[in-house]
């Protein structure tokens, strides 16, 4: 038992001092990191919550494109990579292209099914008020669907920066990095240095949301 | 042609094993916090943190003890593939109507019966919802074992990438995909199969 703890605590001052003389590298993976898993959320909403609301008064159109997201997300993150490097070669771009599409999923699906899930006689009482069609959206379903969005937002969020590891096969940087050469290597601390990171970012990422997505009800809603 | 045949089945038979196991431990762990709700809580946040860590971690950080080869692959898969299992069982088994419960009781049944006749075939396409979810991570994740010197269709995919091959990344890839996406839509199809005769009016076909 003795001995356990004993080469436990060694284990952990050898990493924390591994990670005190590498710490740029660490720092520079984890900033690639950073802006890879965020900006391909931040496209994925720019694009998905339009086209949920958009795809609102569409269900039949709604379906097949939900369709097609599921399939998406089915695919294999390392396949889908493959898939596109014959198209857009090495780097930043396909790593992006790629969480991008897998961010779309939660997001579409939360944004759908959070306005249709407003209550009618709320969107009555709107329209019984007078608001037109864009006061509706705005004032009444949006607000009321924002919490369910949020909670979209905040799935993707947790599973891409997960995955943004994979960028590294291609060569897009980012957590993966020190991963890989920790697994080409076998050195277990180049694998921590990659992986300690990218879990805390994930928990942290889903826990602040979290919090949003609880501040995102409406005033009039809360229990 | 028949290389990737054979890698195509050893990548189906890596990731079912792994869900295999899963279910093996996770459906005996979900009935017994469903009896000792305590512990329900703090299972359930100790599969969420397992779950974000990066699968090429826990692959590289398992290999590190495991060593090299599909054993290390098939136990990441059987980690990963716990989440869905565990929660969709447990969810499954409580959300079950109180009246069916107390109908079972009230015709004498033991615990075990109750179990074994009302608790899991009620629950049962919803557990089916998390096999699926589950299998359809294990393929994904399997693609990763070609790191760790294990099976599967990530070796062509892998080779391919390191020499700028797109036939040889495509010749794994899309195997790869299409699998993924029969499992997927098979399993669902099984999903809907088994809602007891005496529930079919909505199925609540959910992951």
């Amino acid at each position: 038992m003795l001995w356990l703890l004993q080469s436990g605590v060694m284990r952990v001052s050898e990493f924390i001092s591994f990670i005190y003389s590498n710490l740029d590298t660490a720092a520079v993976a984890t900033y690639q990191h950073l802006y890879l898993s965020f900006g391909s959320v931040l496209l994925g909403m720019l694009v998905a919550i339009p086209l949920g609301i958009w795809l609102t008064d569409k269900e039949k159109l709604a379906e097949k494109v939900l369709a097609v997201t599921g399939t998406i997300q089915t695919v294999p993150g390392l396949a889908f990579l493959g898939l596109f490097l014959p198209l857009l070669g090495l780097g930043v771009v396909p790593s992006m292209t790629v969480l991008f599409l897998y961010s779309l999923l939660p997001i579409l699906t939360n944004t759908y099914t959070g306005i249709k899930g407003v209550s009618p006689a709320l969107v009555e009482a709107g329209m019984g008020m007078g608001m037109s069609p864009r006061q509706l959206l705005f004032m009444v379903k949006l607000p009321l669907a924002f919490p369910v969005i949020i909670a979209g937002i905040r799935i993707a969020s947790v599973y891409i920066v997960s995955w943004a590891t994979l960028a590294a096969f291609v060569g897009g940087g980012g957590l993966g990095d020190p991963i890989l050469t920790g697994i080409m290597t076998a050195d277990i601390n180049f694998i921590l240095m990659g992986a300690i990171p990218a879990a805390l970012l994930a928990l942290t990422a889903g826990w602040i949301l979290g919090i949003v997505e609880r501040l995102a009800i409406p005033r009039g809603l809360r229990g | 042609m028949g290389g990737i045949l054979t890698l195509t089945v050893e990548h189906l038979v890596l990731s079912a094993a792994g869900v295999g196991l899963a279910l093996l431990v996770g459906i005996p762990l979900a009935i017994l916090i469903t009896r000792y709700r305590a512990a329900a809580g703090f299972t359930m946040a100790v599969t969420d943190v397992l779950q974000t860590i990066p699968s090429m971690a826990l692959l590289a950080a398992l290999m590190i003890y495991l060593g090299l080869g599909n054993q290390t692959l098939v136990v990441t898969l059987m980690i990963y593939s716990l989440l869905p299992i565990v929660r969709n069982t447990y969810t499954g088994i409580i959300s079950i109507d109180k009246g069916l419960i107390e109908a079972g009781k009230g015709m004498g049944m033991t615990r075990w019966q109750l179990l074994r006749m009302v608790q899991i075939p009620i629950a049962l396409p919803v557990i089916m919802a998390g096999v699926r979810v589950a299998m359809v991570t294990a393929i994904g994740i399997a693609t990763l074992g070609v790191l760790i010197g294990a099976g599967g269709l990530g070796a062509p995919i892998w080779r391919g990438m390191q020499i700028v091959d797109s036939s040889m990344i495509l010749s794994g890839a899309i195997p790869a995909a299409l699998i993924a996406i029969i499992c997927n839509y098979g399993l669902a199809k099984l999903e809907n199969a088994v809602v007891p005769r005496g529930m079919r009016v909505s199925s609540p076909a959910k992951s």
